[in-house]
């Protein structure tokens, strides 16, 4: 405060647009400095799912015919949709973060309201498939039954397709751990989506009124690492869970 | 050239307190809870965690005082199971994670690296909240009941055998672990983005080294930890059985997770401490650290090998021989690091002016018992000998020679070496030092004898033992006693000092980080103008000229 007056190596404060913080010397430091916390936050985020990932190994390899047939009894058509919906929901933020950087407002709000939209869209699919899954008695802890890995022919649907055997009694009960991994995982990814629903509709009103386009990207920017995460994690989820071994 | 912020400073014999500074810049409750400055929320974070160490002291003196007799008489069995998880998950949690990184390193690492702030200021300020939130989750827990797995959380006692409350405890825990994330992250980003021109990676202060590398303990495991808790809670809850062997699920599972993140976890708690040592060490024998280079990338190096050791929590849990056998010589050489710190310190005492200042008294006390703590280390990471010791007293011993006598003693060090740059007031020497003695010989008398009983094979956890080991256990019970007094003498003098402490000037030590060339206490943005680094860290020779030219600017 004392030093005001003299103007310094650096530009003076009056020069400085309102959004650089006061502890920051230069908007570019301001940027590369909360560009960095997000890649770091994104690691921790890879650390978090990898507790999980390495239990899904560990218990995949023990009880490989288990999974197997847990697998088949999710949707592959619904999670290859839910697949291309969030690869063009990152394809649309990314558009709307090119908005942002040219300063076209009206775009950068419409690519964030389709982000929104396709959000919603992987949410409700998400939505439709554990109701499938809830109607089936394969949500674990409630009322799980294990009649279709018993006695795959009690399935029809699903026997049709891939004539599983029946499991043995012991490796049948495992299934139970199979679904389990499957809603924590899928369900760790979906809180996820939420909260990035949560932001996105957040910055829809505040880009309406004009953030984001007058040269202070940062945010947008950062929120879309995130996004991108977020996507880059179903892309692991949906190989894991959906397709081992659909062709046995 | 130098920065022009030297000549500013008051002369230490007529210095006053400075009326602007960040203590004084606004008054008022809502000026505290919602400020972003680094110096207000870890003097924020210092109440806090003084407090919650007042409650796991407490606790920990129950524990010993259960301990006078060999019968279980003081408290119930179950209650002294209570005692100790609580104090155990307080003391972990809620003290030593966050003890230096988020009190003298959240004060000084943005002074240190000639920044205004750390990076993200509202995230600081989040994660004291995050913290206090687990804090009061903590006291629900105890007002609730309490919880009695151990503070290791071990699966299937923690969720299938007891019924106590895990559940929040594990809350807690959660939510304490985002907050050291989010301490650990912003130093990691202040660190690489807000240096001052001519602040290169080795001109930075080996404090700063030291939380960087536990930094990236804390942003790279303690996610680990979250998801490992999430399981728990589910696993109670639900019934998930991933850690249950009835449903499939692995036991041993949740252990390389827990561990995966807890033994790091005791390097977060120590690396930060290491880097006090340093600073203390350098400017009470008025040397540069020696290997100055050596001892940065030890910490660097401490970091990466804390990450492969993990399983030596579990020699005697069934993982196999070979694992076993690759992790105790893993375990080994984290001692290399650590030696390579201990010798550099002796080093640079090597022909220094060594004075007795408190911090250094603190410090000395931190080289001795960090060395036996990490010596007796050895006998555990060897897989024949952890056989025997193990779930004795002895590791209890261990872990507190590495944990009291090493991360709490260099707390205290740099409470005591920071504290006239935090508050602008000295505390009284003499009682100081009179505390520091006071505490290492309680110290050596709570825990010497457990080493003792744990080669004589008394089991860690359990309320009563065989009489014969009760002349022991009465020595540690006294020990502790005295350990008591040498702890509150510090809560109560430096408390008395921030009215009644001689003036201390911006520079009281003659030391040389940026934090200590500016006014004591400092402004709310640390510095007029940033400074310029044009000299080596530890440069005694410049502080000289420094000096020289001050007398001729003033005069």
């Amino acid at each position: 405060m004392t030093q005001r007056g003299v103007e310094g190596a650096h530009q003076g404060a009056h020069e400085h647009p309102a959004y650089q913080r006061h502890h920051f010397e230069s908007v570019e430091q301001q940027f590369d400095a909360t560009n960095f916390a997000m890649w770091l936050f994104l690691l921790t985020e890879v650390m978090f799912f990898g507790g999980l990932f390495t239990a899904y190994l560990i218990l995949r390899n023990w009880y490989y015919p288990a999974f197997v047939e847990g697998s088949h009894q999710l949707n592959i058509g619904w999670g290859t949709a839910n697949t291309a919906v969030l690869i063009t929901s990152s394809f649309t933020l990314a558009m709307g973060v090119w908005c942002a950087q040219t300063r076209r407002k009206s775009g950068l709000v419409t690519f964030l309201i389709l982000t929104f939209v396709l959000g919603m869209v992987f949410l409700g699919i998400k939505g439709i498939e554990y109701h499938e899954k809830w109607v089936k008695h394969h949500v674990p802890g409630f009322h799980y039954s294990e009649a279709s890995f018993l006695n795959p022919a009690s399935d029809p649907e699903i026997y049709k397709e891939y004539h599983d055997k029946a499991l043995a009694p012991d490796m049948a009960a495992k299934t139970e751990l199979y679904f389990f991994l499957y809603f924590a995982m899928t369900g760790m990814h979906a809180l996820h989506m939420i909260v990035g629903i949560s932001i996105l509709v957040f910055m829809i009103f505040r880009a309406q009124a004009g953030a984001y386009t007058s040269g202070h990207v940062t945010f947008v920017e950062n929120f879309g690492l995130y996004w991108h995460f977020v996507d880059i994690i179903w892309i692991f989820l949906f190989p894991l869970l959906y397709l081992i071994s659909r062709h046995q | 050239m130098s920065t022009n912020t030297i000549v500013l400073l008051p002369d230490q014999s007529t210095a006053t307190i400075p009326k602007m500074n960040f203590l004084s810049k606004e008054n008022g409750l809502l000026s505290w809870l919602l400020t972003g400055d680094h110096k207000r929320i870890a003097t924020l974070y210092l109440i806090s965690i003084t407090f919650f160490f007042f409650i796991g002291g407490a606790l920990a003196g129950l524990i010993r005082l259960e301990l006078l007799t060999p019968q279980s008489d003081l408290v119930a069995t179950d209650t002294y199971n209570k005692l100790f998880t609580m104090h155990g998950v307080i003391m972990v949690f809620l003290f030593l994670v966050p003890s230096v990184p988020a009190t003298i390193g959240n004060f000084v690492i943005p002074m240190m690296v000639g920044a205004k702030d750390l990076a993200l200021p509202k995230i600081n300020l989040l994660s004291w909240y995050l913290y206090m939130g687990a804090g009061i989750m903590m006291i629900y827990t105890m007002a609730a009941g309490g919880v009695d797995t151990g503070w290791t959380f071990t699966t299937p006692l923690s969720t299938h055998y007891v019924n106590t409350h895990v559940i929040t405890t594990g809350l807690c825990v959660f939510i304490a672990g985002f907050s050291s994330i989010f301490t650990g992250l912003n130093f990691i980003v202040t660190i690489h983005k807000m240096r001052c021109p001519g602040m290169t990676w080795f001109r930075l202060p080996l404090f700063v080294w030291s939380n960087y590398a536990a930094s990236i303990l804390m942003v790279l495991g303690t996610p680990v930890l979250a998801i490992t808790l999430v399981l728990i809670i589910l696993e109670r809850t639900v019934g998930i059985g991933v850690f249950d062997p009835a449903k499939g699920g692995d036991p041993l599972l949740f252990q390389h997770l827990f561990w995966f993140y807890s033994h790091p976890a005791v390097y977060i708690m120590i690396l930060p401490g290491m880097g006090v040592i340093s600073e203390v060490v350098s400017t009470f024998s008025r040397k540069r650290v020696f290997g100055y280079t050596a001892v940065a990338f030890s910490s660097v190096a401490i970091a990466i090998f804390g990450f492969f050791v993990w399983a030596h929590h579990m020699f005697i849990m069934g993982i196999s021989n070979y694992s076993a056998l690759v992790f105790s010589l893993l375990t080994m050489l984290v001692a290399v690091p650590s030696a390579i710190k201990i010798f550099n310190w002796a080093f640079t005492l090597y022909k220094g002016s060594i004075t007795f200042e408190t911090p250094m008294l603190y410090s000395f006390g931190f080289m001795g018992l960090f060395t036996i703590g990490g010596m007796t280390g050895v006998f555990l990471g060897a897989t024949g000998t952890d056989i025997h010791l193990t779930e004795t007293y002895f590791i209890v011993a261990h872990f507190h020679f590495v944990m009291v006598g090493g991360m709490l003693m260099a707390f205290l060090s740099g409470i005591h070496f920071w504290w006239p740059k935090w508050t602008g007031r000295m505390y009284p020497e003499k009682l100081s030092q009179l505390a520091a003695l006071i505490t290492f010989i309680g110290f050596n008398f709570t825990f010497f004898p457990q080493f003792i009983l744990g080669t004589l094979g008394m089991p860690r956890r359990y309320a009563s033992y065989p009489p014969e080991f009760q002349v022991l256990n009465v020595f540690s019970t006294a020990g502790a006693s005295i350990l008591g007094v040498g702890y509150l003498l510090p809560i109560l003098y430096l408390t008395w000092s921030l009215k009644y402490g001689e003036i201390a000037g911006s520079n009281p030590w003659q030391a040389t980080g940026l934090e200590w060339q500016v006014q004591s206490p400092p402004l709310t943005e640390n510095f007029p103008q940033i400074p310029i680094m044009d000299h080596e860290a530890y440069d005694y020779e410049w502080l000289e000229r420094q000096k020289e030219k001050e007398v001729t600017s003033v005069g």
